[in-house]
């Protein structure tokens, strides 16, 4: 049952023209409605297909094969590498965009001239499309005459073609492109600290170190909580700057393996299977963000 | 003793401050070799070491509206004299445009970059509008389980771009909605819509409910409210909500490379497909790449103040 806010629903005022009861439902429900239908049904629609051995190339009879799905992915090695080497890409471009993201706030959090515009310019590149400018990291990482490694001194460093190392390729474009956001937001949590308790600190002779654990650190990190769980999130998500960069089999994360299973093979109800892995993790970390996310906001 | 800290303190300001200039540069570095490969000759765009000094000339640009081929044999002298200042810079490279009778070939850039821009304006349209009355009934009426609700909205924003798109492929697919302009727009307008929703009422919550309140005892309806007194109060925040939408439709790529091949692929994918066959001119791939990123920058500098709003949904405000 709902009630309504400031006006009651029998007053004059409610009683021109459309109860609020009436336009609150004409301006929410469309939207939920269009939710459910471009989102939510489609996603049932899958969880259906993800019980069969459907293939969406040939024009065959589909037949329903319970579990078997499931079952063949989660024990199937091949998978639970696309798995290790996400999780691996997690961890490197998060704590990659979050040390240097935090680094440069702790650098810009004075007064520095003409700080909103570096600030500004050091956010277009996560303003960009991925793919586009993804795609132009191959020329810096060229080893033959990518810029890349004649500034870095790296000689002929193969970062694209050498199976070790492309994961770190992809992961260092990430960085660049994500660690202003981590910025951005430590940014705003440093300027939230109160200066009064810099000063009580000075007073007290409290060390640069003992300053930033006891004062910075602490006020900063509800911040830096949302910036790691969204980024958590993102990277875990992540395709297009992967699929775009790099084709070696140790980059193959689990969205492009989803890729690879759904429209290149086209095993559509294994890949229906691995969509709904994918998705249930996805949740449960959307679900912890929007917990932070909410927590932020009463402050 | 202060004297000691604070003029150590003054040093420790000026290495900070040239930590973060060299920095920013490093950081802008790629942005900047973007836009000057745009204006190399080609034989300058992948030179060791790399060139950084050049006469820049807009040729990169010429080619990437046309469709060129290479020429087998010098072009006669008589042709290249006719021949307008721009196809001549084409000669020089030694290609020649191709013509269909006597217009010029044009390549597809163009037509991407127009399905971009309708696909972008028309998703950012329908997402801002219903985000913004959605926004309004969230914020203003009280509703059970809005919390819920709430988080459904945004959950479906979260979900990863190919999961959502295997199931729209098939259902697409019987509905002959592949490769289509409203295929790619109402995947974009149900993927902006949550954003627009969350970051929206953010802003609405900002508007005091007061001047609504006023408005109703001076014998307005609740609708005439929202359209005379909230709407113009809510304009920065519809702005800045629809300048991100049209900065994500803009540029996403796994969608609309599942989705689109011909008719409705937009930009993003177009500019990789290039790269596959044979020797890549990068110079026309950076002027495609400029004139993509140019728009973005613009808002970039546009949305300043609010990007932190908009990177948080609306949560944190500054």
């Amino acid at each position: 049952m709902a009630g309504l806010a400031t006006l009651h629903p029998s007053s004059k005022a409610a009683a021109r023209g459309w109860s609020d009861l009436t336009i609150r439902n004409i301006f929410i429900i469309p939207t939920i409605m269009f939710l459910i239908i471009f989102n939510v049904f489609p996603l049932i629609y899958s969880l259906g297909y993800s019980f069969t051995d459907f293939r969406a190339s040939v024009n065959e009879p589909v037949k329903f094969v319970g579990l078997a799905n499931y079952r063949e992915l989660l024990n199937d090695p091949r998978i639970w590498n696309n798995f290790w080497v996400t999780a691996k890409y997690v961890m490197v471009s998060v704590f990659g965009q979050m040390v240097i993201g935090f680094g440069l706030a702790l650098l810009l959090n004075r007064k520095i001239p003409a700080k909103g515009l570096i600030t500004t310019l050091l956010m277009l590149p996560m303003m960009m499309s991925a793919a586009v400018v993804g795609l132009f990291w191959r020329l810096l990482y060229d080893p033959s005459w990518g810029p890349l490694n004649y500034v870095l001194g790296l000689g002929n460093l193969a970062w694209l073609s050498d199976a070790n190392l492309a994961l770190y390729a992809v992961a260092i474009t990430d960085i660049w492109m994500w660690a202003p956001f981590v910025m951005l937001l430590s940014l705003a949590g440093l300027s939230a600290v109160p200066q009064h308790l810099y000063e009580a600190a000075a007073i007290d002779r409290a060390g640069t170190w003992y300053t930033f654990f006891h004062i910075t650190l602490p006020l900063v990190s509800p911040l830096l909580l949302i910036a790691l769980i969204f980024r958590t999130m993102e990277a875990f998500k992540t395709f297009d700057i992967a699929y775009i960069l790099s084709t070696q089999p140790t980059t193959e994360l689990v969205s492009i393996k989803l890729y690879k299973f759904a429209f290149q093979e086209w095993q559509t109800g294994k890949s229906c299977a691995l969509a709904y892995i994918v998705l249930i993790m996805v949740l449960a970390i959307t679900n912890i963000y929007v917990k932070y996310l909410n927590k932020a906001k009463e402050r | 003793m202060a004297v000691v800290t604070s003029s150590r303190k003054k040093v420790w300001n000026r290495v900070a401050i040239a930590a973060v200039i060299v920095i920013a540069i490093a950081f802008l570095s790629p942005l900047y070799w973007i836009g000057s490969t745009a204006f190399k000759p080609r034989s300058l765009a992948t030179t060791v070491p790399p060139t950084v000094f050049f006469q820049p000339e807009i040729t990169p640009f010429i080619k990437l509206f046309t469709k060129r081929v290479q020429l087998t044999k010098p072009v006669d002298p008589a042709v290249y004299a006719a021949a307008p200042w721009y196809e001549q810079r084409i000669y020089d490279g030694g290609e020649r445009i191709l013509r269909v009778g006597p217009n010029i070939q044009m390549s597809q850039y163009p037509n991407r970059f127009m399905n971009s821009l309708i696909v972008a304006i028309i998703s950012t349209f329908i997402a801002v509008s219903m985000g913004t009355i959605t926004a309004y009934g969230f914020s203003r009426f009280k509703m059970a389980g809005e919390a819920d609700w709430l988080f459904f909205i945004l959950s479906t924003r979260m979900l990863p771009p190919i999961v959502v798109a295997i199931p729209m492929y098939l259902m697409y697919r019987v509905v002959g909605l592949n490769d289509s302009h409203i295929g790619l727009i109402i995947l974009y307008t149900a993927f902006n819509l949550s954003f627009s929703v969350w970051l929206m009422k953010g802003f609405m919550d900002e508007i005091p409910k007061e001047y609504e309140e006023a408005a109703l005892v001076d014998g307005y309806t609740r609708m005439q409210s929202f359209f005379k007194i909230v709407l113009p109060e809510a304009v920065t925040g519809i702005a800045a909500t629809s300048v991100f939408c049209f900065i994500t439709a803009w540029n996403e790529y796994a969608f609309a490379l599942i989705m689109t091949n011909r008719r409705a692929q937009t930009t993003p994918p177009f500019i990789p497909s290039q790269v596959g066959s044979g020797l890549i001119d990068w110079t026309v791939i950076a002027a495609g790449t400029l004139l993509f990123i140019i728009p973005v920058a613009v808002f970039t500098f546009m949305l300043r103040n609010h990007l932190l709003r908009g990177v948080t949904f609306g949560a944190i405000r500054k």
